[in-house]
């Protein structure tokens, strides 16, 4: 290797060179970039330590805010390092923390330079490699150095003990053994009355305390004398926090902490802490009405402030609140609606989860209303989080909240008609949901489809392609309950149907196999017989014929009473005739003849079937209509027959099928399902898992006929079908090749109107007060007297609604350091430290000793081994400081005593308990295996 | 762990300086800045100062060309980091006296060693400025 000349040491850039040249862009900043990576990948082989370390300065400037790679220069920053130079050193220190990681590997070979700075007398030198070691400690470095972290806990420099106090969080979260090590002296520090001490070791167990609370509950009465001295705001919410955790897990400590938590909240002025202690008080403490009201009145000042943050972590905390005390969102009510409105999205957001808080099965028709408009009104990124979360309110529990199925399905109707609507695939899935799952709405359901399908704009919309491929779902499987399965059929045979992708294409056609099966079944099985086609010969089809449908309707309305009489399909049979059965089979023959030859298999394939049919039912569909029905008995009741079969297969119910159901099947014989199939991840890779709307035949439940319906209600809205029958009307006029002839003339427009216009503006304005009188009625209890029809039945499965049993997790790291706490804080320091262990086969009683053995957790017995390996001088040191543990953990169990500022008094209890103690564990030597530690009486 | 990261970026979302607590690949912080400073300078002086990211908070603030943005975990004390970037840019105006973006560049060394002195594991350790500053002056002096 040749190295470097002294030209090049002499006239190396500096940093601040190369940040002038970088400013100065005369060549480009990823040229200028790279050829200072070029000189620093030579200078850094230079054997003159300062010339190396202005390379790696130069280098962890370039990583750090340019993102270049400095894996290269690892082991040159261990050199640096190395230096005897503090400004060398902490330029190493620097780009070492920057840069290391777990998967370095020469992460071993800097534990010497760290424990020599670690015993270093000069405290900045101590304090930088500290500081490394919290961003870079590994397992091995958090247990080689922890006898070096523990000796700087107690030292008496304060700027090096706070920072070795921050540390010890790492090497515990890396290193959970060294617990049994640190964690006494960390209590200790716990006591020190310097602030900044007090600081960071607080710091320390608001975060342990956030990953296993219960630990610390012993903990409990030096946080409380923290909480009630502190004098600095940072220390005060630090301790809330871990109070926030705790509490909960003991009534008796929220009782205590109640107090001291409100006098905060009446007499703080500094926001921070302020609102630490409302989240303290509404997230732990929200049995205690006084302190809620108090924290509420507080959040209140907050959502009144002009402060954009006070009014966001007001809504914040009020969600929070919401959970358990409603009263306090109605409370702000108007605050919240108006918040709607806000500037800024993240307040928004807030309060559109408070609104949906307010939610109840009482008030949902109307919250829904007032946020759709909301939605028509709000950028396309509020509009979907406004729509997402009505859906999945509504949709929780299965429909928990919804009485009235025929208005949510028609809400999900509009809301696919909203402009920016992208929610497509979830009103999908809840559409086919409440079709499998609720019998009684499906007629509703299918008018709906219907609506959506019949408007030709809608397909130029890719955001509701896949509502639209429920809505084809839907009439097809549900065609009984259609009014008019001809313009059915128009609709998902019309031309704009090529925009759709594939497999919904796919879904539209399979739809109208059904249709058309529907179709020819109440025309040749049942047709003749139920209704006279003679008297409905001239019945044009289509959308003209809407007029003469009324007396149907009518009709059904009027025998709505008569139970089991009225059925779906006596009106749908209405207009069927032979006529028209030809027009739609020349119409099926016409749309989906070039499919034949479709790219798409699926599209290809079904098209095909659909043809298929026709071809076999034409022939006789036309004979029957001109020859006597006589001449053609023979083949006609085989093709019946076969249109029999299809309608019967179809109509077979579907019904949601059970996450587990697959489960339940007995495997076959033969089947192998172990071998490994790895080899064909290659040929099948990209294949997509089915996806959701893919269904499997079967029937859950017993179909069960003579269904009533009484409680169809026909909404006519006259006004909405009439535009969108009319948008087909245009299309039909266009293109009129493709639809059944119809009688009427129609008005012609220039174009289609825009896919979705929205006609609900008008009652926008008034939409705030409109939400708080609803909300306010609402909120008050009141009993409906009687819902206008009872709730349908939601059908459930036994176990599809429940979560898939959730993977059992392997045991973390974590679950080992709150183990280690818990072991050093319950009564079994008496065995684990390895000092106490020896002190005890000093005693006589080996009979004792043999018996400790035999009980001793095995687990914990191998923890041990390895602090014998690994630390002797901490076990040394460890043992030095046994005595005075034992004494101290009966004092910290007393409560009471902690507030007695008597110094005498405790002296003598202390004693006394320690006495009692140390009886105790004579006694029972047994005991200190128990699993479940219990937690001592010190509230008491 | 609390304090995950600080960043500082100016007007035109170019990092000035970036402190990480956790350890994140070049590619990880290339991103999580990208997706952050996009997010936050997007926003207005009259919308809040808090920002939620995949499964950080970011707290920010934003001194005449500068942002200063801070990533915390879920349960940290809003106000209590914006009290924090505070005394941060207080601590740099003590120190360079009329702190602005040049400063932060051509010093960015100091500025890492303030935030060392200050944040410690992602905890705030020291709030005094006089103790911030001092080993910063001692070392100068020696230099």
């Amino acid at each position: 290797m040749s190295g470097p000349s002294l030209m090049d040491s002499l006239f190396q850039r500096s940093l601040e060179d190369i940040i002038k040249g970088l400013r100065q862009q005369l060549i480009g900043e990823q040229a200028f970039i790279s050829k200072a990576l070029d000189e620093i990948r030579k200078e850094i082989k230079s054997t003159d330590l300062s010339t190396k370390s202005t390379a790696l300065l130069k280098l962890s400037y370039l990583s750090n805010l340019h993102f270049h790679d400095m894996s290269f220069a690892a082991f040159p920053a261990l050199e640096v390092l190395s230096s005897p130079r503090f400004s060398h050193k902490k330029i190493a220190y620097h780009a070492i923390s920057f840069s290391f990681h777990d998967s370095t590997p020469v992460l071993l070979l800097i534990t010497n330079h760290l424990r020599k700075d670690l015993n270093s007398t000069n405290e900045f030198e101590v304090s930088l490699s500290l500081q490394c070691l919290s961003r870079i400690a590994n397992v091995d470095l958090a247990r080689d150095l922890t006898p070096e972290v523990f000796t700087l806990l107690s030292s008496n420099k304060l700027y090096v003990r706070k920072r070795a106090v921050a540390v010890v969080l790492r090497v515990f979260e890396k290193y959970p053994d060294s617990v049994r090590v640190c964690f006494k002296r960390l209590v200790e520090n716990l006591e020190n009355s310097d602030p900044q001490i007090l600081s960071s070791v607080v710091g320390v167990f608001s975060e342990l305390a956030c990953k296993d609370p219960r630990s610390y509950l012993p903990l409990a009465p030096e946080f409380y004398k923290i909480l009630v001295d502190s004098k600095s705001n940072w220390i005060s919410i630090k301790v809330l926090k871990i109070f926030s955790k705790l509490a909960p897990l003991e009534p008796r400590l929220a009782k205590r902490v109640v107090e001291p938590v409100c006098d905060l909240l009446r007499n703080t002025g500094a926001k921070s802490l302020l609102f630490e202690c409302i989240r303290t008080v509404v997230t732990s403490l929200s049995e205690y009405e006084s302190a809620v009201r108090l924290a509420v009145g507080k959040v209140r000042e907050f959502l009144m402030d002009d402060d954009p943050n006070l009014k966001y972590l007001g809504l914040q905390a009020l969600r929070i609140v919401a959970e358990k005390h409603l009263w306090a969102v109605s409370e702000n009510k108007e605050v919240v609606i108006k918040s709607l409105s806000d500037a800024d999205p993240n307040i928004k957001i807030e309060s559109l989860r408070l609104v949906m808080a307010m939610v109840s099965e009482h008030n949902v028709s109307e919250i829904s209303r007032v946020l759709v408009n909301y939605a028509l009104k709000s950028d396309p990124v509020f509009c979907n989080e406004i729509l997402g979360s009505i859906l999945s309110t509504c949709s929780r529990n299965l429909y928990e909240i919804i009485v009235d199925f025929d208005w949510y399905v028609s809400l999900l109707g509009e809301m696919s008609r909203i402009p920016h609507c992208q929610m497509g695939e979830e009103i999908e899935n809840q559409l086919i949901d409440i079709g499998l799952r609720v019998k009684d709405v499906r007629p509703e359901l299918v008018r709906v489809a219907r609506y959506l399908l019949i408007d030709p704009a809608l397909l130029g919309n890719s955001f509701l392609h896949s509502v639209l491929s429920a809505a084809a779902w839907a009439s097809g499987e549900y065609v009984e309950f259609s009014r008019n399965p001809l313009e059915l059929m128009e609709a998902l045979l019309q031309p704009r149907t090529s925009l759709l992708p594939p497999s919904i294409r796919g879904i539209y056609i399979q739809s109208a196999f059904k249709v058309l099966v529907f179709c020819l079944h109440t025309c040749f099985v049942r047709g003749g017989s139920i209704v006279p086609s003679a008297s409905l010969n001239n019945l044009p089809a289509g959308v003209s014929a809407s007029a003469s449908y009324e007396s149907f309707d009518e009709f059904s309305v009027e025998n709505g009473a008569d139970v089991t009489v009225v059925h779906g399909q006596t009106r749908a049979s209405a207009p069927i005739t032979k006529e028209s059965i030809v027009n739609l089979l020349n119409l099926v023959e016409l749309a989906l003849g070039p499919l034949l030859g479709s790219h798409d298999v699926e599209v290809q394939e079904r098209a095909r079937n659909l043809l298929g049919i026709v071809d076999l039912t034409k022939p006789e569909v036309l004979n029957s209509s001109v020859q006597e029905k006589d001449d053609s008995e023979g083949k006609g009741v085989e093709t019946s027959q076969i249109i029999k079969l299809m309608h019967d297969a179809f109509s077979k119910e579907l019904g949601p099928v059970s996450l587990s159901a697959q489960g339940k099947v007995s495997l076959p014989d033969g089947l192998v399902l172990k071998e490994n199939l790895g080899d064909l991840e290659m040929i099948c890779g990209d294949i997509e898992p089915p996806s959701s709307n893919s269904f499997s035949f079967g029937s859950p439940y017993e179909e069960k006929d003579g269904l009533s319906f009484s409680n169809l209600q026909i909404k006519e809205d006259s006004e909405q079908s009439n535009e969108s029958t009319s948008l087909l009307a245009e299309h039909r006029k266009r293109h009129g090749l493709y639809y059944l002839p119809s009688g009427k003339s129609e008005l012609i427009s220039n174009d289609y109107p825009p896919a979705n216009d929205p006609t609900l503006q008008c009652d926008i304005n008034d939409n705030d007060d409109n939400l708080v009188k609803i909300t306010a009625e609402s909120l008050v209890p009141k009993r409906k007297p009687n819902h206008g029809k009872p709730r349908p039945v939601v059908v459930k499965l036994n176990e599809v609604d429940e979560k898939p049993v959730a993977m059992k997790q392997p045991e973390s790291r974590d679950g080992s350091l709150s183990g280690a706490v818990r072991d050093v804080l319950f009564g079994r320091e008496d065995i684990p430290p390895t000092s106490s262990q020896s002190n005890l086969s000093n005693k006589p009683s080996s009979k004792r000793k043999g018996k400790e053995k035999q009980h001793t957790d095995p687990h914990l017995e191998s923890k041990e081994n390895v602090i014998d390996d690994g630390n002797s001088s901490s076990r040394r040191k460890d043992r030095s400081h046994g005595k005075e543990r034992r004494h101290r953990s009966p004092r910290k169990k007393n409560f009471e005593e902690r507030k007695d500022t008597d110094q005498k008094e405790k002296e003598k209890s202390r004693r006394h308990h320690g006495r009692h103690k140390s009886r105790q564990r004579a006694e029972e030597p047994l005991k200190v295996t128990a699993q479940t530690p219990v937690i001592p009486d010190f509230l008491l | 762990m609390g304090i995950r990261f600080i960043l500082m970026v100016n007007k035109q979302g170019q990092t000035r300086l970036a402190q990480y607590y956790e350890w994140l690949t070049l590619e990880e912080r290339r991103a999580l800045e990208g997706e952050i400073v996009r997010k936050c300078l997007a926003r207005n002086e009259q919308q809040c100062s808090f920002v939620e990211h995949r499964n950080y908070k970011i707290v920010y603030r934003r001194y005449a060309s500068l942002f200063f943005l801070v990533g915390v975990d879920n349960d940290e004390n809003e106000l209590a980091i914006l009290e924090f970037i505070h005394l941060l840019v207080e601590t740099m105006d003590r120190h360079f006296g009329n702190v602005c973006e040049l400063d932060i560049m051509f010093h960015l060394e100091k500025a890492h060693f303030m935030l060392e002195e200050m944040v410690m594991n992602g905890s705030v350790v020291e709030t005094s400025k006089a103790n911030i500053l001092s080993p910063i002056q001692l070392m100068e002096k020696a230099s």
